[in-house]
């Protein structure tokens, strides 16, 4: 029998107080598709860093074709064959996709002389060529990264360790960005490399494509790995999500629920410029959650930011409750009950460097009880803060610590919480579960949920279709910052939704 | 094999915020300490003067605190400044101007008498706010670069003032550019001593002032909350642009009060050389009191303390008294370079 591609033992990594990784056996064998699942901050991506040189860990050692290897930087694991690709690319969007294969050298490690110019650059070419055949991983080496969908973008990062001679690819939730199609090539292709020899790591959240594409799984909780099991058709998603969070998950349960009078509509919205929002109409009634699908980048992003008041519509109107709102700003949108989570829950929800408390009032810091006459009173925040942070089970040590050192999960958490807090109408909600644990995500859906039975509405803008259709009573889709089709759920189906996030039109029949 | 490893930090702890001030001045007065050995002078000889000639007579420890005021000012200007990333590097002008506005509104006759001080503070303050609202609103606007612009408006000041003081606004009795001496009623109280003037006593007003504005007004919460994330500050109703126009005419008034201080309390008319660096000198005052306005006090005393030694220093040991400019210097170059500490862990890690 050969060597394991990889052999991680005895892993141990401290944060601080934090155990991240305390004494992890990690093994990957040639053709494995190996699925690493767990919650946020289960220690499944402090692992991945161990292994890619980004962390040194405290303990345990690392063997890499049977050999002890140290791996001190990325560019360690890079020359021992280990590729990462994480979920934020790291590619240069205004160089061509050969550019960005060549920044750091790849390919020249095996032939030195090639290294100048454009023997180089033709080397690499060719590679690319042979990985494109070898992996159903097409790539025109002369397109620019800027202007790639964020599938191919993706192929061009894993184009990026294959050229470089990876044999062992570790994917950071590939698919949280992909459509149903794109998810489908990258599994075609994943498949494969396996098939050649080499190792995957996959990490997701997703627990169905875990099932449908890997070979075997490994559940971590609270940095250590409570099960290990070959992927042989007896594993169930109720069962996975069991063993992450170490107890039974209730499915959403979407109660019928009479739908009443409008709340929010949009009527004929546009924005400027290319990537605009064109006549968009759409109409949220009382007891009512409306999907929005679509790929990123078809004007989604543009939408929330009409919603959220940030971006002013060029044209079109948009009512709440009932009323216009002449001149729509994010006060506007606060003072019409529109409770707003943004998608960059960091950059645009939170801010990192001030206390959780302060964090938490953002909006609501000019009127009591938060402060009487520009007077600040911090008692009061306090107060609020530990309410929630009671009320939403999140983890943190209080009010005092500073927001950015709460783990996604607790910071979607809190955010929800603030802007919950006001009894809004209308919930603007956009990625809210993206990059979040299911014991998280299936807190956050039932706040939807119970808005939507109190008669409220919930904006709910996914690139999870697993989420939508478990959630909307509407689904509509986008593409080219239009509305193509808005659906009732019971006609939604995966492939239909699917097309039209592709950019098929349905003709009208 | 053991290397050193950079780790970032979730949260600096409490006591690592003074220290690191301290460090920074001590490993300046280190590295500063090489070049007075280069001059042929004992460094402790010379650093014994540099710092204990301040506390020789009550009247020198005056004279310290009467240097501190305008470093106080500017250095609290810089900090409001900064907090909402507004980054202000005309103090320095803005004392000018404000400087300019007192001592024109000084030797006014007509004004009566009572009405002269208060007019000059409000006076210094408005023109300083002006001076510094010029750059905030390119800044919101236009996107200028407000660094660019902040500098550069200081060399137009202090050139403008300067071809004024060599031109109509001369003192006809001097020989020198300066402009006409203010009306003894226009001059500050003098509290204490020969020298401490009121000016001591509002800039210490206004370090307290400015600490309760930023810890507990929804105006301070505005401006950091601004300056430390602008986009989820505008997402979240606050506007940001006014809040970043309201954090510079702040700035500017105190720097405009520095300036008020030096000619109704020190110079009593404009003279070309009449900052000699305070504006500058208040970046690194704020930098080393973390742009904590109560921290501000003590760096500022620190400064006052140096620029007053440094001359007896000079005059007794022939050690330049430019050494009290390089100690600066090195003092925001240590200052910058440790923050490193403040985010960063340091951790010995030992591979096999």
């Amino acid at each position: 029998m050969t060597a394991p591609l990889v052999a991680m033992r005895g892993i141990s990594k401290r944060f601080g107080p934090v155990q991240a990784v305390g004494g992890v056996d990690l093994t990957l064998n040639e053709g494995d598709i190996l699925g690493l699942l767990g919650e946020n901050g289960a220690g499944k991506t402090s692992l991945m860093n161990v292994l890619f040189g980004t962390y040194a860990a405290d303990e345990g050692s690392i063997e890499v074709g049977g050999k002890a290897a140290t791996i001190r930087s990325s560019g360690d694991a890079l020359a021992l064959g280990i590729g990462m690709v994480h979920q934020h690319f790291e590619l240069v969007p205004r160089h061509t996709v050969l550019d960005n294969l060549l920044v750091g050298g790849a390919g020249a490690s095996a032939d030195r002389g090639a290294r100048s110019g454009r023997l180089w650059r033709r080397s690499v070419t060719e590679r690319l060529a042979e990985i494109g055949r070898d992996f159903h991983i097409e790539l025109d080496p002369g397109a620019f990264v800027g202007d790639l969908s964020i599938g191919e973008q993706q192929r061009v990062e894993i184009a990026k360790s294959l050229v470089r001679g990876a044999r062992i690819l570790v994917l950071d939730e590939p698919t949280a960005t992909l459509t149903p199609r794109e998810a489908d090539g990258l599994f075609r292709a994943l498949r494969a490399m396996t098939a050649r020899g080499m190792g995957v790591i996959f990490i997701s959240h997703k627990l169905g494509e875990v099932i449908d594409v890997t070979t075997r799984i490994t559940v971590m909780r609270h940095g250590r790995v409570v099960a290990e099991r070959p992927n042989d058709g007896g594993l169930s998603k109720a069962e996975l999500a069991r063993l992450m969070c170490g107890r039974d998950l209730v499915p959403p349960e979407r109660p019928p629920v009479t739908v009443g009078a409008p709340l929010l509509v949009l009527d004929r919205v546009s924005t400027g410029g290319a990537g605009g929002l064109k006549n968009v109409s759409l109409t949220l009634r009382q007891g009512e959650i409306v999907g929005i699908a679509g790929v990123s980048g078809n004007g989604q992003r543009e939408l929330a930011d009409v919603v959220a008041g940030v971006l002013a519509p060029s044209a079109g109107t948009i009512s709440a409750n009932g009323e216009l709102v002449p001149n729509p700003n994010p006060r506007a949108m606060q003072a019409h009950r529109i409770g707003r989570v943004p998608e960059d829950r960091m950059t645009t929800g939170m801010i990192g460097a001030l206390p959780l408390g302060e964090s938490m009032v953002l909006p609501w810091i000019g009127s009591p009880p938060f402060s009487r006459g520009g007077i600040i009173d911090r008692a009061a925040i306090r107060r609020f803060a530990s309410e929630q942070i009671a009320r939403f089970d999140i983890r943190t040590s209080g009010p005092d610590a500073r927001t950015g050192t709460l783990s996604g999960g607790n910071l979607q958490k809190a955010l929800l919480a603030r802007e919950i807090a006001r009894d809004p109408a209308i919930l603007l909600a956009a990625q809210p579960t993206r990059g979040i644990d299911v014991g998280a995500t299936e807190f956050i859906h039932g706040q939807f949920l119970a808005l939507r039975a109190r008669g409220g509405t919930v904006l709910l803008i996914s690139e999870d279709l697993e989420e939508l259709f478990a959630l909307s009573d509407r689904i509509a889709v986008m593409y080219g910052g239009r509305i193509l089709a808005d659906l009732p759920a019971g006609e939604a189906s995966i492939e239909r939704v699917g097309l039209l996030m592709a950019g098929v039109e349905e003709k009208a029949a | 094999m053991t290397r050193l490893r950079l780790e970032r930090r979730l949260e600096t702890p409490a006591a690592l915020q003074v220290a690191l001030p301290v460090v920074a001045v001590l490993a300046a007065l280190l590295i500063c300490g090489l070049l007075v050995a280069l001059s042929g002078t004992n460094v402790l000889d010379a650093y014994e003067l540099l710092f204990l000639s301040t506390f020789q007579t009550s009247d020198d420890l005056l004279d310290t605190l009467v240097k501190a005021s305008p470093l106080l000012f500017t250095g609290l200007a810089v900090a409001v400044a900064f907090r909402a990333k507004f980054w202000n590097i005309g103090a320095e002008g803005q004392l000018m101007f404000g400087a300019c506005a007192a001592a024109f509104i000084g030797e006014r006759q007509f004004l009566p008498a009572f009405s002269l001080v208060p007019l000059m503070i409000l006076g210094a303050a408005a023109a300083g706010a002006f001076a510094a609202v010029i750059p905030a609103l390119l800044k919101v606007r236009l996107k200028v670069d407000d660094v660019v612009t902040t500098l550069l408006l200081n060399s137009i000041i202090l050139y403008g003032v300067m071809a004024l003081l060599e031109g109509p606004w001369k003192d006809p009795k001097s020989g020198y550019p300066n402009s006409p001496v203010i009306r003894p009623d226009a001059e500050y109280p003098i509290l204490a001593g020969y020298s401490l003037h009121l000016g001591v006593l509002l800039s210490l007003i206004a370090a307290i002032a400015v600490w309760w504005v930023m810890r507990r007004t929804t105006l301070g919460f505005s401006i950091r909350a601004v300056g430390e994330n602008a986009s989820a500050s505008r997402y979240a109703g606050i506007p940001v642009g006014r809040v970043i126009l309201i954090a510079a005419l702040i700035s500017g008034a105190l720097a405009g009060l520095a300036g008020a201080g030096e000619i109704a309390g020190v110079r009593f008319r404009v003279t070309s050389d009449l900052s000699s660096g305070y504006g500058y000198a208040g970046i690194v005052v704020a930098t080393l009191a973390e742009l904590n306005p109560l921290g501000v006090i003590p760096a500022a005393l620190f400064f006052a303390i140096l620029f007053n030694g440094a001359g007896t220093m000079a005059r007794t040991t022939g050690v330049p008294i430019y050494l009290a400019d390089v100690i600066q210097g090195v003092a925001l170059l240590s200052m910058v370079s440790l923050r490193l500490f403040a985010a960063y862990r340091f951790r010995l890690v030992r591979h096999a």
